[in-house]
């Protein structure tokens, strides 16, 4: 036997393999004199698109699988980072640059006139120093906010495009907040020149690997999660939803259920792949969290190939890497090169690059023109 | 004093519902029998689905009782918790999952665990599976069982809906206009089904079709202006004055009237 889903699990195997194993050998064990050899700066740019990678399995969980658009789904992402990256700040210390106990942008916005009994830490920040309170807030945190908003906007029935509106104004609105420096979270410069992670440097290139490891660990757990989940009752649920939503909800189920269920999950997976994020890029700021950075996701996943599981990781792979090539060379231009290939793959590969293998073999054994974007390959001709 | 009251399935008393003002429901008494297969006609505009979503709790009535089973008022409860209490509903257009096999189509619809907790370790088990295959044979599509639900004919889809109604074991089936679109052969196989199920079920049919209404009804409502305008068998409403006048239209009644 030899079913799609096998190949799919021997692919990842070994993609995991080679980003798990091989690479972080290529950057730590293969000197750097040699050809072969992958810079600390290349392994943390693949960290960079593996956390991204993990932010487009949460979309995709939501706009794939159940058939909401959530255009704010960077806003949990830059949850996660700010609450690690609040960590991050507290272990600097004296390292900082005017070598006080608390961060820099507050000596500098005289936050010690503001909260002069903790020294000019806002009370909130203190439990940061604890590392098991971070990490729980990188869950809880995106957790609390997708279950407000989706509880208000599931309650009320709200679907489609306006649900789609709501996420970006409620991103927007956030990105407002996080600008302010009196919000306490370092305005627009937002927080950056972390030096310690659990008592190593961020700069070191071991650290640099752990973390990259780390990230490509977390992709696979959230892979492996993603596939479990299409594989159980709930995962039918949330397809049937998705075709015909008044149908499951005149079955018996009650869908805002579902639906919140699966925004608070995705909410958390882009809240995990944002704390991953900031120690890897050594900063988060409220540009981060903006509607622009949501709707790039969104593309990563059409791009890919939403709806399926394997998609949504290779889109935010391969779309940033073009990123990453064409803002060297014609950095201008790209947003319009981002809006050119959506549309494309919108009308000419509705299934995105996954669905490309299908719709050769659908091609080959009609032997005719394509037939446009309408049929998609997944359902055979009735 | 209240007289003891005849049992019945579904109660509607006086129950009204406007919509910007234009009355689709209008002052609406309705009552149908435990196993009986209830056929509703009337014009467009008739209040015929408006009905239906006043029932199974899309819309709220602005006045009236509908009562199900004798006990329980259906006007404070939403969708899913009228379906959990055993009314199903058929759409006007057939609504399946396409993605779905037309199997697990059925599966999602089996009576049992409905919370999100139950569904994400649910599995399907021997007994789900025998009771699968038995609703595929009612339905007459045992041998597209593992086949996409996307892939079925317009008629095919229509009966798989039917069978996902079934998988609820439902008390009170509603049928919104199961022939429409249907072939002639088609649509005599869905009588057959219907009639198969009543007794068993109690059902209220809506359909336009009259050749269809004559091959299933016994009792056939005829709504007009959000109203009952008349009861009775398909004789004795085709027969009946003001059916013909409001089916046909007061052009013709006109000249009578004045002459």
């Amino acid at each position: 036997m030899n079913s799609p889903t096998q190949r799919e699990y021997g692919v990842v195997a070994a993609i995991a393999v080679i980003g798990l194993v091989v690479l972080p050998l290529l950057n730590g064990a293969v000197p750097e004199s040699s050809a072969l050899h992958l810079t600390t700066f290349q392994l943390g740019v693949f960290g960079k698109y593996l956390c991204y990678a993990v932010l487009a399995l949460g979309v995709n969980l939501l706009w794939g699988q159940t058939g909401i658009l959530s255009l704010g789904q960077c806003l949990f992402f830059a949850l996660g980072g700010y609450a690690l990256g609040m960590h991050l700040m507290l272990l600097i210390g004296k390292l900082g640059q005017y070598h006080a106990d608390i961060p820099d942008f507050m000596v500098f916005l005289e936050f010690p006139k503001r909260y002069p009994s903790t020294g000019g830490l806002p009370p909130h920040w203190i439990p940061f120093r604890n590392l098991g309170f971070a990490l729980a807030a990188v869950v809880i945190v995106p957790a609390l906010v997708a279950t407000a908003f989706g509880w208000l906007a599931f309650r009320s029935r709200i679907k489609g495009v306006y649900f789609s509106i709501l996420s970006q104004a409620l991103t927007y609105a956030a990105t407002l907040l996080f600008f302010r420096n009196d919000f306490t979270f370092g305005g627009n410069n937002g927080l950056t020149d972390f030096k310690v992670i659990l008592g190593h440097d961020v700069n070191q290139p071991a650290t640099k690997r752990a973390l990259y490891i780390a990230s490509g660990l977390l992709l696979l757990g959230t892979y492996a999660f993603c596939r479990w989940l299409t594989t159980t009752k709930f995962g039918l649920i949330q397809r049937a939803i998705r075709d015909s939503e008044n149908r499951v909800l005149f079955s018996g189920y009650a869908t805002a259920h579902f639906k919140l269920f699966v925004f608070v999950v995705a909410a958390v997976i882009a809240g995990l792949g944002g704390a991953l994020y900031v120690p890897q890029v050594g900063i988060i700021n409220p540009s981060d969290m903006g509607t622009d950075k949501s709707l790039e996701a969104v593309v990563w996943c059409a791009v890919g190939g939403r709806g399926s599981i394997v998609g949504p990781i290779l889109g935010a792979i391969g779309v940033n890497a073009l990123k990453s090539y064409a803002t060297h060379s014609f950095a201008e231009q790209w947003p319009y090169f981002l809006g050119i290939l959506f549309i494309l793959v919108t009308l000419f590969l509705p299934d995105g690059l996954v669905g490309i293998p299908a719709r050769v073999r659908g091609l080959l054994a009609r032997r005719r023109p394509p037939a446009g974007p309408t049929p998609p390959p997944s359902s055979s001709p009735s | 004093m209240s007289t003891p009251k005849k049992h019945f399935i579904l109660a509607m008393e006086g129950v009204s519902k406007a919509f910007d003002g234009f009355r689709a429901i209008n002052d609406l008494n309705f009552y149908m029998d435990e196993g009986e297969l209830r056929v509703i006609i009337g014009p467009n505009g008739a209040g015929k689905s408006t009905m239906l979503d006043l029932i199974t709790g899309r819309t709220q009535p602005d006045r009236g009782r509908i009562e199900y089973g004798g006990d329980t008022d259906l006007t404070r409860l939403n969708e899913y918790e009228i379906a959990r209490l055993g009314i199903g509903r058929k759409f006007q257009t057939p609504s399946v999952y396409v993605d779905h096999t037309v199997e697990e189509n059925i599966w999602l619809s089996l009576r049992g665990g409905r919370g999100v907790w139950s569904c994400l370790f649910a599995r399907l088990r021997p007994a789900d599976r025998d009771r699968i295959h038995a609703l595929l044979d009612t339905i007459g599509l045992a041998d597209r069982a593992r086949r996409k639900a996307g892939t079925l004919s317009h008629g095919q889809k229509q009966w798989l809906e039917i069978g996902m109604l079934l998988a609820q074991e439902p008390r009170l089936l509603l049928v919104d206009e199961p022939a429409a679109g249907m072939t002639d052969n088609e649509t005599e196989r869905t009588g057959e089904l219907l009639l198969s199920l009543a007794g068993k079920h109690s059902i209220v049919v809506i359909e336009h079709d009259m050749v269809f209404v004559r091959q299933i009804a016994r009792t056939v409502t005829v709504l007009h202006q959000g109203s009952i305008l008349c009861e009775g068998t398909v004789d004795q409403v085709q027969a009946d004055e003001r059916v013909k006048e409001v089916y046909l239209g007061r052009k013709k009644k006109a000249p009578a009237t004045v002459a």
